[in-house]
């Protein structure tokens, strides 16, 4: 599937409010099993991070400006570039 | 310089305009609004900032917000006005920025009357507010010595970055006098200090809090806090004395009371009795060490005040017993006058025994 | 190479690369600081900073801004914004506002407050800042109860709402109805900007944004005060996950808090 965007999400600074993921429209977000350095389950990208069309809904109700939003220039064919996080 | 007459309220605030104070913000209280009044008229003449604020609670933490700036800015109130501003005062001391109050004291407890008092020395100079701390609080006796004192404070509040107050009464705030007024002049050069709040443009942003949530930085700030306190003490101690060279008695006195007493001591010496006076000009820091010096040398201290004993606390700490401290306390806003404070010393002599039943409340040595 | 001819594998395969040649679409604000807040997961005053942050920047007035801080859960809010920033004591930050702005009218001034904070102890406060038009922006969190303190009655607070100070639910015969303050202050002529939006859901968060920028817009433009009341979840007090707090706000507040404006000074309008 082409992905339109992709999001980089800052692992620890997440507090696993979910928030995020209800909102996702592509339904890509989803909590980490591991936690986090502050003891909380994280939001990663799903394997469906594909779908990912960088609408940035998840930054806007983000309570934490987890997610760091980028749209590519033109539809990749290949999955989207694994998170890049810290 | 030539002498003018004026009225004490309206000189405090001439002289802290001459300080270089660029914004009041006050409220109406007598015996203090004529400070205020003048204020009114005056900082709009020289593009200053005047408000009169919702309370005297606004008042203060407007001045708070002023002060972050590193503005140099002044309030004025009188007793319940003060009992009022105790919260901003405790916050303008963590925060360590400048500010000035004119405290004009009136009759007391309560909503009182509008005489004079120094029913609020506890109140000012022991605790301005919650917390570890004292302000600096210097009580002028004469309108010219008000003036004086105010147009220092400015320079006092910014090199402590602390509170100081000036602690008058009805009286000095009420009457008038000649006085010399002092030139204009400029606070820090007209500059904002390194540590104000003036936007974040080109450096880093600046916080001024009094909220330390861990204890021990807390307890850093409040070190920090006494050992700025104890440099005040070290430096900025001010009192007046009287024929104390010779005096083998002692009248401890404030303020107006402070001035008054120095008539009794004429008087009592024309009728050949030794007697000095020593007037705390700083409240606080208290001069204990030169009271303490002079202890050495008298056999009887007197402390006369307008409420009921409370500078009496710090002359008995500083006295230790060594010798016998009388007191003679008038309250409501009746003011001891030198035929009141002629039978207390006689007393003191142990020369007559108190015959009228007059106020006056012999402490046990 | 230049990115354009790197095939999408290449792409892929170099993510920094990749990263780059994206177009960013969202990044955090130049005007909030990197530390990690204390709010409660899903709190809606992260949402809040973020806004104000953004706002700040599209303004361009990061540089000359000076924030003033309330007592409640936002007392720490000046750890967050890269702006001078005071501390008030609480209720008092339209106070302390006033006499930033009188001294310094070329800075930008906002308070930023809790419902205890501006409509419950900083009444008068607010009021009387409102009434002499003061050139500031004010921007008001309405949770409905006091959240730092775990959760009591606020002036604020729901009929029937069970607080740690109203066990028993909110008794209008009590404790009084719930204040609208906002419609209050918008009466007052000093006023240029007056208005309520909420936080529980992404539509809404837009609208807040564009609240705030004119409520800020009412203080560059010397127009008056500026005011935006929004509402805000809060988890934690209301024993509600983040998402059901959020329909606790759109199903229990909204009602009881109409969104929409109060009022807005016609060289506003244009913007609206």
């Amino acid at each position: 599937m082409a992905a339109k965007g992709t999001v980089v999400i800052d692992r620890n600074r997440c507090k696993g409010c979910e928030l995020c993921v209800y909102h996702c429209p592509q339904h890509v977000l989803k909590l980490d099993e591991t936690y986090n350095t502050r003891g909380y389950r994280p939001v990663i990208l799903d394997e469906r991070s594909g779908q990912c069309t960088g609408c940035a809904v998840c930054a806007v109700v983000c309570p934490d400006v987890v997610f760091t939003v980028y749209r590519f220039p033109q539809p990749v064919r290949t999955p989207a570039v694994r998170a890049v996080a810290n | 310089m030539a002498k003018t007459l004026w009225k004490g309220n309206e000189a405090l605030a001439e002289a802290a305009l001459r300080a270089g104070v660029k914004a009041f913000f006050g409220y109406p209280i007598t015996p203090q609004t004529e400070l205020l009044e003048y204020m009114a008229r005056r900082m709009p003449e020289l593009g200053r900032v005047f408000l009169q604020a919702e309370s005297e609670l606004a008042a203060i933490n407007m001045l708070y917000g002023t002060a972050c700036t590193g503005t140099p800015a002044m309030t004025s109130s009188s007793s319940p006005g003060i009992s009022l501003m105790q919260e901003g005062l405790s916050y303008i001391a963590a925060s360590e920025v400048p500010a000035v109050i004119v405290d004009i004291m009136r009759g007391g407890p309560g909503l009182g009357n509008i005489q004079p008092s120094q029913g609020d020395y506890f109140q000012v100079v022991k605790s301005a507010g919650h917390g570890d701390y004292h302000a600096i609080v210097l009580a002028p006796a004469t309108v010219q010595e008000a003036v004086d004192l105010m147009y220092i404070s400015f320079d006092l509040a910014f090199k402590y970055r602390h509170i100081v107050i000036i602690l008058g009464d009805g009286t000095l705030g009420q009457m008038m006098e000649p006085v010399e007024m002092p030139p204009f002049k400029e606070v820090n050069g007209g500059e904002p200090p390194a540590w104000a709040l003036t936007g974040a443009a080109g450096r880093p942003h600046r916080v001024i809090t009094s909220l330390y949530l861990s204890a021990e930085r807390l307890e850093a700030l409040n070190l920090h806090l006494q050992e700025k306190l104890a440099r005040i003490k070290e430096n900025e101690v001010r009192y007046d004395t009287t024929m104390v060279e010779d005096a083998e008695y002692l009248i401890v006195a404030f303020g107006t009371v402070g001035r008054i007493a120095q008539s009794a001591v004429r008087q009592a010496r024309t009728t050949g009795l030794k007697v000095g006076l020593f007037r705390p000009i700083t409240l606080w820091p208290f001069p204990e060490r030169e009271l303490d010096a002079l202890i050495e040398r008298v056999q009887g201290v007197l402390v006369v005040e307008m409420n009921a004993g409370q500078m009496l606390e710090d002359v008995q700490r500083v006295v230790k017993d060594r010798v016998p401290v009388h007191f003679l306390g008038r309250m409501g806003g009746i003011i001891p006058l030198p035929d009141d404070i002629l039978p207390a010393l006689h007393t003191l002599c142990g020369l007559v025994r108190s015959r009228n039943g007059h106020r006056v409340r012999p402490v046990p040595a | 190479m230049a990115i354009a001819e790197l095939t999408p594998p290449q792409i892929a395969s170099r993510p920094e690369v990749a990263l780059a040649a994206m177009q960013v679409v969202y990044k955090r604000p130049e005007a909030l600081t990197e530390a990690y807040t204390h709010y409660c997961p899903g709190c809606s005053h992260g949402v809040i900073h973020r806004l104000i942050a953004e706002v700040i920047d599209e303004l361009g007035i990061r540089e000359r801004t000076i924030a003033v801080a309330p007592v409640g859960c936002a007392v720490l809010a000046y750890e967050y914004f890269t702006v001078d920033a005071a501390e008030a004591a609480h209720g008092r930050a339209p106070a302390m506002a006033t006499g930033i702005k009188r001294v310094l009218p070329d800075r930008i001034v906002f308070t930023y407050q809790g419902d205890g904070d501006l409509a419950s102890i900083g009444t008068n406060e607010i009021v009387h800042a409102c009434a002499r038009g003061e050139l500031l922006t004010v921007i008001f969190v309405n949770n409905s109860l006091y959240g730092m303190t775990g959760g009591q009655m606020a002036p604020t607070t729901l009929p029937g709402q069970v607080t740690t100070s109203s066990p028993y639910g909110r008794d209008i015969r009590q404790q009084g109805w719930p204040l609208h303050i906002t419609e209050m202050l918008a009466m007052m002529p000093g006023v240029a900007y007056a208005a309520r939006r909420s936080t529980h859901a992404p539509a809404e968060i837009r609208k807040a944004k564009k609240a705030i920028e004119l409520a800020f817009r009412a203080q560059i433009e010397g127009l008056g005060l500026g005011i935006v009341e929004i509402l805000s979840s809060c988890p934690t007090n209301w024993g509600l996950s983040p998402m059901e707090a959020l329909a606790f706000v759109r199903d229990k507040m909204v009602p009881v808090y109409p969104l929409g404006d109060f009022k807005v000074h016609q060289a506003l309008a244009a913007r609206a």
